[in-house]
């Protein structure tokens, strides 16, 4: 092992003298400050992590504490990977996750290019947009199960007096069809500003002399906006799709507020699904192994992305 | 006046504005709705078509803060003429006020929890953050992303481990449960944002603090906080926000004591069927201190949302 000069002082200095010389080491101050932290991660996740991929082998329930427990093996995760439920619900999952990508990423998109414009004041107008998306979710999703009422409701009210259907010949939230479109709408409505405001970022870091440049060789304006826009904004635009894809998959509050993963199973989104099994039905081995499930799925799909993600920045 | 290659034209420019502001407004409407329905009466909150002008009443408030019970006209006349203009409101309704309802206490509970958790996170995130940014931690990458990977998991999935450690450490719906593990979630958040911040401000301060004889705490509290300041107080902003509006914990690992308002506000109901009126009087409460804040934030919206990943 070998010291350094600094070390072997220290080493050899008695520690009240060291202190006193030079207060408390670099080394040490920065475990301090670093430890609480790092210790109630460990607490609050990892801990918790590990007792459920423990829990994921086991067929323990919480609501019978005085069951004797028994090592199931990988039985929890073959019930769950050969049930035809579960692939429904990746189906309302994908449907949800894609439809919501698509169309915060177009809205968002345009959003961004016409603020980019620098009309007179757009600096409050980016303001207002941005109002949904810090709001709580759950409270506001609530309240637009109000919106879409049949009758009485204004989403009905406004899409009858555009349309010319009856308002109460349609439910968003009770209907088959419609539900898995009313919370991509909400959805759409509370998060378009944070991709907006992403591609806003992205849009604002190209330098204008690269649209100069172009001008003096004659492309049009269609060609700069696919061979210079599109591309240095894209690393942004793919960074908001990742996050966005994330948050969503994890989505829980808004939806299960709307519809509450009705009708029938139609809006049942993994998280309100895993929710249902292991603090309705109080299946905890069970839904500790679908918990693992999703975790593998999250971190497989982010750092595929991730990895996407870093080749688009090094072009 | 300056000409420019790539100022759009004045007309495109009028038409950006025009196409952004209308998306604006429409955006609004769900909010402004919300806002509105709570000064309306029971009947003006359902009428058909809906109604945008109507006689204001408080009557959404006075039912959201009281409990009422239905009251025969005997019971009417026997208690008399009112002596508020809150019993004035219930007594027109044939109810009497029989006592506060809990949305008082669920929004303290959300205060409680809110400011307890942000100032755990801000006091454990900043001394992290600065120990990031300024010393050699070992595994320093390892670290942070294991920070910032917390925030992947799905509430749910982490919240049925908690639900059991919570309820053998007796945690489980306790304000002070929820503070830690509000500080918990929101950590990753700040420690990111914070090393951001702190990596700004040139270390040259630091080290001719540390000539003039300042040991590195003195050095880290007199001159790298009050330079952080402005950072310190968004990333705040950021952590109450998020713990106002969490949902998914609240629910699950709350019920009597700790509930915070967002599961509380979707369960308000009237004596006869939802009370809409008393649920958007709750729900505004509930979201105007968050509009200010995002008004206070604007400058740094960007960088929180990002987790610091887009400065600019």
């Amino acid at each position: 092992m070998t010291y350094s000069p600094i070390d072997r002082a220290a080493t050899k200095t008695p520690q009240g003298v060291a202190r006193r010389i030079r207060g408390l080491s670099d080394r040490t101050i920065a475990w301090i400050f670093v430890s609480p932290t790092i210790f109630l991660l460990l607490a609050v996740n990892i801990f918790p992590l590990i007792w459920t991929i423990r829990l994921s082998f086991t067929d323990y329930r919480v609501n019978r504490p005085n069951n004797e427990v028994s090592w199931v093996g990988l039985q929890n995760y073959q019930r769950i990977l050969s049930d035809p439920d579960i692939w429904n619900t990746m189906q309302a999952t994908a449907h949800f996750l894609i439809w919501t990508i698509i169309l915060q990423v177009l809205i968002g998109f345009t959003l961004a290019y016409l603020i980019n414009m620098k009309f007179k004041g757009n600096d409050l107008w980016t303001t207002i947009i941005v109002f949904p998306m810090m709001l709580s979710p759950a409270v506001v999703g609530n309240f637009w199960t109000f919106l879409y009422q049949p009758q009485i409701g204004l989403f009905n009210y406004v899409v009858a007096f555009f349309t010319g259907a009856d308002p109460a010949s349609f439910s968003m939230i009770g209907d088959v069809n419609l539900a898995p479109w009313a919370i991509v709408i909400v959805d759409t409505w509370m998060w378009t500003p944070f991709v907006m405001l992403i591609c806003l970022a992205g849009l604002r870091s190209i330098p204008d002399s690269i649209y100069e440049a172009a001008e003096c060789d004659r492309a049009s304006k269609w060609r700069q906006f696919w061979t210079i826009t599109v591309p240095m904004a894209l690393p942004f635009l793919m960074l908001a799709v990742l996050f966005r894809g994330i948050e969503n998959f994890k989505m829980f509050d808004l939806v299960v507020q709307l519809t509450g993963g009705g009708p029938g199973n139609t809006t049942t989104l993994t998280s309100i699904d895993l929710k249902r099994e292991a603090f309705e039905r109080w299946r905890t081995g069970y839904s500790s192994a679908y918990a693992v499930i999703l975790f593998v799925t999250v971190f497989g799909l982010a750092s595929i992305y991730v990895k996407a993600l870093n080749k688009v920045k090094q072009r | 006046m300056s000409f420019s290659v790539t100022e759009p034209r004045r007309g495109t420019k009028w038409l950006a504005g025009i196409l952004v502001v209308g998306y604006a407004i429409i955006t609004m409407v769900p909010l402004l709705w919300i806002i509105a329905t709570g000064f309306k009466s029971p009947t003006d909150s359902i009428a058909y078509p809906p109604v945008v002008v109507f006689d204001p009443t408080l009557e959404g408030y006075v039912n959201l803060f009281t409990d009422r019970t239905r009251a025969t006209p005997q019971m009417l006349e026997e208690a008399g003429p009112p002596e508020t203009w809150y019993d004035a409101i219930a007594q027109e309704r044939g109810t009497v006020i029989t006592g506060p309802s809990r949305y008082g206490e669920r929004f303290l509970n959300s205060v409680i929890i809110g400011f307890g958790s942000t100032a755990l996170c801000m006091i454990l995130g900043t001394a992290a953050a600065y120990a990031f940014s300024r010393f050699r931690v070992p595994l320093k990458d390892d670290l942070l992303f294991f920070i910032l990977s917390t925030r992947m998991m799905p509430p749910i999935a982490v919240a049925i481990p908690i639900f059991l450690m919570f309820r053998n450490l007796g945690l489980s719906d306790t304000h002070l449960g929820m503070i830690l593990l509000y500080t918990a979630v929101n950590l990753s958040l700040s420690v990111w944002l914070l090393k951001g911040f702190i990596d700004e401000i040139p270390v040259e301060y630091e080290e001719a603090a540390l000539i003039d004889g300042y040991t590195r705490f003195q050095a880290f509290y007199k001159v790298v906080l009050p330079q952080a300041a402005t950072g310190i107080a968004s990333t705040a902003i950021f952590c109450l926000i998020f713990a106002w509006n969490e949902y998914a914990f609240a629910v699950l690992l709350t019920s009597g004591n700790a509930q915070t308002a967002p599961p509380f506000i979707p369960t308000i109901i009237g004596t006869s069927g939802k009370d809409w009126p008393a649920v958007a009087a709750g729900a505004t409460i509930f979201l105007i201190p968050v509009m200010v804040f995002t008004i206070l934030l604007r400058k740094h919206l960007l960088r929180g949302i990002t987790f610091g990943a887009v400065r600019k």
